[in-house]
């Protein structure tokens, strides 16, 4: 098991995403808690990956990829702050 | 956009290795020319993906250590990768990848863990709450409360390295020299033994520039001849001796393994250095 | 815009007719877990079945006296490696289930650390599955899902929850974690039943 910052995952978002989501700013649904999405907690394995709150552990997002599908879940953002530019 | 340093554009590109060195004992520098680079900021990193004759890809994060002006005027990146034994991806990049080789690379990446000179219009930090914090702690608790920019330029740095988590630093630290920015830097480098860094030549060169910057190495494994201190694994208490003390409000950048940027975190937050100033990279294994 | 990279292989990836669709061989035995490992101390550990009735609680030295079975099976992971042969020890859910009444017919195993599997009743019954303690004749790793983890050998391996706490039933095949978040709801490796 290994786990790294919310930033490594600037690659893998960008798939989805046409901004850097690893600067928006989120809120944890499990502690109300409101950062960036680069701190958060990244746990990858091959399985997938799994986002964490770095206040509370719950779990912010997943990540699952293979070949040509990914899904991404944001099961526990409420939502996220995007800056205009 | 104000808050956040404006990056180029992410995408993929193929990449072709110019040059493949020894950096280290372990580790080797690996020179790319990547068609339609756009540039980069200093402290980003990219993707590389390898792909074997039946399909399979793999893909690793590494960061960039250089840090030519985010124009898109230089197509060259320059990467280092340190041999982890038994991996996929690092074997092949230090031991096997050869000049003329092919494959893609996805960057830049990330705005997050960046720094930038004044000059480049955006403060490493205006905006995005830890500006403030030299000031006072940030009442709302959010990370977001201060609002426009603030004169967080000149804010100092303290960048603290395990290993090859110093790529990102030399980028950052060639970027303020280039700059001639007046910030004071500061890098306090954990490696095992001499032969272990990365990047010697450059930060010699680098603290003989006009720009502030300072190296502290510390030797876990083995030092110099006539080293003041015996090696040893960093303390919390070497730590303290180290860095900017919590009165000059540093922006703390730090890099390298996951145990090791661990360990430093949680000491610098028991130290006194507000949460929200320390920035993190973390590598993965142990 | 893919190319082959001169000179990468990736992992040696071995392939053998006793394995389900695009499975390769591996002999060591990956471990997959995406958050931190929990640590279950066993004079803490429970183990519950939960109906709509009732709720069946062992502890660890009621579990350890119940009847033991050594469990030999391959085992397949949606991540593509297949591990033959290899030999756990526990509890059939047969014996789990003995005096467990529910008008239900699925499953949802929680693990301790917030995890969660679904998988039909009917699958863990009949031989199929067992909550297991032992792996290769040792306590089980915490990182392989010790003190007690699910196994059920004939679905991908993520539905052999690790750090099993719980089996709920529950009415409907509701999805869990992994299975909410891109992973087929059944996982049968024989139909390459990976993802949605
Ligand atoms: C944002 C980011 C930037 C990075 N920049 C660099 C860089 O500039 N230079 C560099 O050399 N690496 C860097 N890394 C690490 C790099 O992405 C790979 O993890 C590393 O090269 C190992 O890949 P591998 O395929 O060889 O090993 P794998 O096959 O992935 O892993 C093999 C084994 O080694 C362990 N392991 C994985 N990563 C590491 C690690 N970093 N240190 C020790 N053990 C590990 C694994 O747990 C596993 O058991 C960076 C990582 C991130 C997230
Ligand atoms: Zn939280």
């Amino acid at each position: 098991m290994q786990h790294l910052d919310g930033n490594a995952l600037a690659g893998a978002l960008a798939e989805f995403f046409s901004f850097d989501v690893t600067t928006a700013i989120a809120r944890c649904n499990g502690c109300g808690a409101v950062d960036e999405f680069a701190r958060a907690i990244v746990f990858t394995s091959p399985a997938g990956t799994v986002v964490r709150c770095n206040s509370c552990d719950h779990v912010l997002a997943t990540l699952v990829e293979s070949g040509d599908r990914a899904w991404l879940g944001f099961s526990g953002v409420s939502a996220i702050e995007v800056r205009r530019g | 956009m104000i808050g956040r340093p404006s990056v180029p554009r992410s995408g993929w590109h193929p990449a072709t290795v110019v040059a493949n060195t020894p950096e280290t004992t372990t580790a080797a520098r690996l020179e790319l020319d990547v068609d339609g680079w756009p540039g980069n900021a200093a402290g980003q990193h990219l993707d590389v993906r390898l792909t074997a004759p039946d399909g399979y890809t793999a893909t690793r994060s590494y960061s960039i250590a250089s840090a030519g002006p985010a124009t898109g005027d230089t197509t060259r990146v320059v990467l280092a990768v340190d041999r982890v034994p038994d991996g996929e991806v690092s074997p092949f990049l230090v031991d096997v990848a050869r000049a003329g080789d092919r494959f893609e690379v996805h960057g830049p990446l990330g705005a997050f863990f960046v720094w930038q000179p004044a000059a480049a219009g955006v403060a490493a930090s205006a905006g995005d709450g830890e500006a403030d914090a030299a000031g006072g702690p940030d009442a709302a608790g959010g990370p977001d409360a201060a609002g426009g920019p603030v004169a967080a330029a000149t804010r100092p740095v303290q960048l603290i390295a395990g290993g090859s988590g110093v790529v990102p630093f030399v980028a950052m630290a060639q970027a303020h020299a280039d700059a001639a920015d007046a910030t004071p830097f500061r890098l306090l480098y954990s490696v095992r033994t001499p032969a272990d860094v990365f990047f010697a030549p450059e930060f010699e060169r680098l603290a003989a520039a006009s720009a502030p910057f300072r190296l502290d190495l510390v030797y876990t494994r083995e030092a110099p001849a006539g080293w003041p201190t015996p090696p040893a694994r960093i303390t919390r208490e070497a730590l303290a001796e180290a860095v900017l003390p919590t009165s000059d409000a540093p922006l703390v950048y730090v890099c390298g393994s996951t145990g090791f940027v661990e360990r430093v975190a949680s000491w610098l937050i028991e130290l006194g250095h507000d949460a929200r100033a320390i920035r993190t990279e973390r590598f993965g294994g142990t | 815009m893919s190319f082959i990279t001169r000179g990468f292989g990736g992992r040696s990836r071995e392939r053998d007719d006793r394995l389900p669709p695009g499975q390769t061989l591996v002999h060591d035995f990956p471990v997959l877990s995406a958050g931190p490992t929990p640590e279950v101390d066993t004079a803490e550990w429970e183990l519950r079945i939960v109906t709509e009735g009732a709720t069946h609680r062992w502890n660890w030295d009621e579990f350890n006296a119940l009847p033991h079975e050594d469990v030999n099976t391959d085992i397949h992971c949606v991540t593509h490696w297949s591990k033959l042969g290899t030999s756990w020890r526990g509890v059939s859910l047969d014996t789990l289930f003995e005096n467990v009444e529910s008008q239900f017919d699925f499953v949802m195993a929680h693990s301790y650390g917030g995890y969660t599997t679904n998988v039909p009743l009917d699958e863990l019954l009949d031989g199929q599955a067992w909550v297991v303690t032992e792996f290769d004749g040792e306590p089980l790793d915490p990182e392989h899902g010790g003190p007690a983890r699910l196994i059920v050998p004939h679905l991908y391996f993520w539905k052999s929850a690790k750090w099993v706490r719980s089996l709920v039933m529950m009415p409907r095949d509701d999805p869990g974690f992994w299975e909410q978040n891109g992973y087929h709801i059944h996982g049968d490796p024989w139909q390459e039943e990976r993802y949605w």
